[in-house]
């Protein structure tokens, strides 16, 4: 039940499109700033040891060289969650992961500075190195991490909804299984890059960066450098790509602003490849058991769930991603009794933080699995069974997850149509298979990472003469395209054209207040504070108009940059002349908007107790999709070959079905690399092995299947314009429906990722031995 | 140990200082100012980097910049049109949704030149094939294949300056 929209549902081209084809788009690493330094970091050869000395007088006699900071200078712990706060700008006393930054240079050129990051001696105290979470667990009263977690886990959470154990006893189907994910980065193109300039007379630093959260990273500089958010202005250019790994701040950050203050000339810090892999904060391996029990009908009637994340050396986005895999086992579909015991395990690698669904992708993998393993087990269809199982609008979880509206009926029907699944699944010839997944993500978030609950979102426009209509806002376009879709929602808001609106955002001063880039937030929080922003012009406007065409203000509409009289469509006058009017009267014109998610629903507010499962995963609104997927396994070599993707997805009202195209696409390949080829090699001394783009294979266009989306028809009238997410609900199912599969071209059931060739290859050669031995 | 050599990129010749280690991509994107050319590994692995010699697609982060004098450079800025017009390849990646992040974007579009000078009409295999050294995370690559398709299609039909 599409609304009667002109500019919410148009494929309109990126705002930035022409820039970037041109190659005049500016990221940071494209800056140049008179008397700019260049900033390198000196990295540990140990991924565990005690630092004894740092000694960089040779480093600072060498000619060109400006500067040199280390740990000590900027001790202050900052963290993206704040109560788990335990990283440092540059290592103190302790490194914890290989390679971690142990100081940073700043010379007059790139060379230089690497040249005299040579001259720094660092003494070492090598500790054993723990690379694996239950060895960690397991030795903890001997290799310790962090002082403060004696067992060497950040934080482990046990959730009960129900009574699962009773609910099990009572089914008729249950089955128990173990799933292992791998270490995953998420290879954005861009590599973390910050240029800061500190001014010494004002005390002003102004920082450009690739990042997706401007306002966390604000407020982390003014943690770590000690000085006050009013002093510190952050910038984001156009950003290479973050999946969430430019979702808090980055050493870059932090070394360019202290050696930029210490220097008083504006220095950049640009990482490599390497770089990037050694800081990481990408997805958490998971390590999960997974238990569910159905009725005798089919009906899902408990869900136990077990999950070892292996964090890395600190704690980042890691107590997040934690109950959030506890929160995802609700949906989508109606668990009614549910239990979770979680923890967040410290390892000497580099971090885990938030990737591209954080704390859905790996829970999702086990439940599509297994419910495609017990829909055998009853003999029924996959599909029949995530039918019959799927959650209405209006569901409410045991956890208190409220699904306001949702089509996931529709999407698994969409999917199941298009890519004549239930014609083919279980009847393909050996070595060809068709696969089945589910998934949803959060839209819009209700919690900040502090404890504050002032607005997430501020919108503010800006009408007049000389701009037109302006939105405001320090949202991060990373790539994603939240620029073009603020301005279509706000040209619908207001009746004019999107391409007539301007927006200003990626910029802490000049844009109002926005959380960042991250938990498929921002179309639905800036929708709303748009909505909000522009009734308040709207309403002004309407009074004008009113007195200029002759009749009431509440008669008006406006639409397609008119404003008509909704009674006698004659009486009309374009919105530009309106808008002259008021200005050169009034002034410019402003509308500020705010959205705050709907909080304490956590909260039992009439006994004040915080309820389980409190906020994490709570979202005003979810996303819906599923994907079939067919692959051909190459029964000789082991290669699979991906022949078709079958999509379909509730994403609400799309506001740009092109770009929620390209987040789908996107997504799905993202996705794919998991499954298949990535991963991260981690040697005993904790180095990694293939920290480079040769040796780490993300997917390339050979890679590329064919692919059909569709966005199904949608509409969630709580929502502002009707929207929800696409851009991470997407990944959700690509995993598990490729795993499925894979079962139904030969019969495994792969367990652990990447499922590579070598994997597939031993499990046909174990299922071969097998059939002989039973055929004996 | 700087020399003066001479490159031509973009049909204008650049007088620039460097040294026999230096790679084209910072001479391009540092000394000339060219900051369309992309690096987002440094190490030949991801494409971003690449500029076009005498017409062929090169990996910018591994050509020694004194190894192009004499050749012709071409560059992501210098594929649009006198007239400020987009290029027929540039205006397809923007109409189509190629572009996301638009990091890989220069790199991918100088490659999709490069493929479609040879052959305007490029089956889908040989697009995937010919893009296949250059690494896009963001958009899952087909709008890509589409865009160039498109290109391929407007090229031969109404050809290009
Ligand atoms: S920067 Fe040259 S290939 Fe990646
Ligand atoms: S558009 Fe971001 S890497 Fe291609």
């Amino acid at each position: 039940m599409n609304k009667d929209f002109t500019q919410v549902g148009r494929s309109v081209p990126r705002k930035d499109g022409p820039l970037k084809v041109k190659g005049e788009a500016i990221y940071t690493g494209d800056m140049v700033l008179p008397r700019m330094a260049y900033g390198k970091i000196k990295r540990s050869p140990y991924a565990h040891a005690i630092i004894k000395k740092i000694d960089y007088s040779k480093a600072l006699e060498m000619p060109g060289v400006l500067a040199v900071v280390t740990g000590d200078e900027a001790p202050k712990k900052w963290g993206i969650v704040p109560q788990t706060a335990n990283e440092v700008a540059l290592a103190v006393g302790k490194v914890r992961f290989y390679n971690e930054g142990v100081a940073a240079v700043a010379a007059i050129d790139e060379e230089t500075a690497e040249a005299a990051l040579d001259l720094i001696e660092v003494e070492y105290e090598p500790l054993p190195v723990l690379t694996d979470p239950f060895e960690s667990m397991k030795r903890a009263n001997e290799v310790c991490i962090h002082e403060d977690a004696p067992d060497n886990i950040l934080h482990a959470g046990d959730q009960l909804f129900g009574d699962p154990d009773k609910a099990f006893a009572e089914c008729t189907y249950v089955l128990e299984r173990e799933f292992h994910t791998s270490y995953v980065n998420h290879a954005f193109l861009e590599p973390h890059t910050s240029l800061a300039s500190y001014d010494t007379q004002s005390g002003q630093l102004q920082l450009w960066s690739s990042t997706q959260v401007p306002h966390y990273l604000h407020t982390q500089l003014s943690i770590v450098l000690e000085m006050p958010m009013s002093k510190i202005r952050v910038t984001v250019p156009a950003v290479g790509g973050g999946f969430g790994g430019k979702g808090e701040a980055s050493p870059a950050d932090f070394c360019a602003a202290l050696l930029s203050r210490k220097i008083g000339r504006p220095v950049r810090v640009a990482f490599e490849r390497s770089e990037v892999f050694a800081t990481n904060k990408g997805r958490h391996p998971c390590h999960m058991k997974m238990k569910i029990g159905l009725d005798k009908d089919g009906y899902i009637q408990a869900v136990d769930f077990d999950n070892t994340l292996d964090g890395g050396a600190y704690a980042g986005w890691g107590i997040v991603v934690m109950f959030y895999t506890a929160s995802m086992i609700h949906l989508p579909y109606k668990v009614p009794n549910a239990r979770a015991n979680v923890r967040r395990v410290y390892t000497n690698k580099p971090t885990c933080g938030a990737m591209r669904g954080l704390g859905g992708v790996q829970p999702r993998y086990a439940m599509e699995c297994m419910l495609d393993e017990m829909a055998e087990m009853i003999g029924i269809s996959p599909y029949e069974l995530k039918m019959k199982n799927a959650v209405e609008s209006g569901y409410r979880s045991v956890s208190n997850l409220h699904v306001p509206h949702t089509e996931y009926r529709k999407c698994l029907q969409t999917a199941a149509e298009r890519s004549g699944y239930l014609e083919k699944h279980g009847k393909l010839p050996f070595g060809k298979g068709i696969g089945l997944a589910g998934g949803y993500y959060i839209s819009g978030t209700a919690y900040t990472l502090y404890q504050s609950y002032k607005p997430h979102t501020t919108v503010l426009i800006r009408v007049d003469t000389e701009g037109g209509a302006t939105v405001h806002c320090a949202a991060a376009d990373i790539g994603q395209g939240c620029n073009t879709v603020m301005a279509q929602m706000a040209a619908e808001a207001l009746g004019i054209r999107y391409e007539d609106v301007h927006v200003v955002s990626g910029d802490t001063e000049l844009g109002t207040f926005d959380l960042g880039s991250f938990a498929s937030r921002l179309t639905y929080a800036s929708g709303v504070a748009i909505k909000d922003a522009a009734k308040q012009i709207n309403d002004k406007l309407f009074e004008v108009a009113a007195g200029m065409v002759g009749c009431r203000a509440d008669q008006l509409e406006v639409k397609d940059c008119r404003f008509y009289s909704k009674f006698e469509p004659k009486k009309t006058i374009e919105w530009a002349k309106v808008v002259d009017v008021y200005t050169n009267s009034v002034g410019t014109l402003t509308g500020l908007g705010h959205f705050s998610p709907p909080r304490l629903k956590g909260i039992d507010l009439t006994r004040g107790k915080r309820v389980q499962g409190a906020n994490i995963g709570h979202s005003p609104t979810f996303g819906f999709s599923c994907q079939i997927w067919e692959v051909d396994v190459d029964l000789e070599t082991g290669k699979i070959r991906v022949d078709k993707v079958t999509e379909a997805g509730d994403c609400g009202q799309a506001v740009n079905p092109m770009s929620v195209d390209g987040q789908v696409e996107g997504s799905i390949l993202f996705a794919m690399g998991q499954a298949l080829y990535e991963e991260m090699k981690v040697a005993p001394d904790g180095k990694i092995i293939n920290a480079s783009l040769h040796d780490y294979k993300v997917p390339t266009a050979m890679e590329l299947p064919e692919i059909d989306t569709t966005i199904v028809d949608s509409y969630d009238p709580t929502a502002p314009f009707g929207v929800k997410e696409s851009g991470e609900g997407p990944v959700q199912p690509t995993i598990p429906a490729i795993t499925n599969a894979i079962y139904d071209a030969i019969g495994v059931r792969f367990t652990d990722l990447p499922i590579t060739p070598e994997k597939v290859l031993k499990a046909l050669k174990e299922k071969q031995e097998n059939q002989k031995s039973e055929g004996r | 140990m700087k020399q003066l050599i001479e490159l031509t990129i973009n049909n204008r010749v650049y007088e620039v200082p460097v040294s026999p280690k230096d790679l084209l991509a910072d001479v391009i994107r540092d000394k000339v100012g060219l900051t369309g050319t992309k690096k987002g590994c440094g190490q030949g692995d991801c494409g971003a980097c690449t500029v076009l010699i005498d017409g062929n697609p090169v990996l910018s982060c591994l050509t020694l910049a004194i190894a192009c004098q004499g050749r012709k450079i071409t560059t992501i800025e210098g594929l649009v049109a006198e007239d400020g017009q987009l290029h027929p390849i540039q205006q397809a990646y923007v109409d189509h949704g190629a572009v996301q992040c638009g990091f890989c974007t220069p790199g991918m579009i100088l490659t999709s030149k490069a493929l479609l000078d040879r052959n305007p009409k490029p089956s889908e295999e040989e697009i995937k094939r010919g893009i296949s050294g250059n690494i896009c995370r963001c958009t899952g690559y087909k709008k890509i294949v589409e865009a160039i398709f498109a290109a391929g299609e407007t090229i031969s039909t109404e050809g290009v300056k």
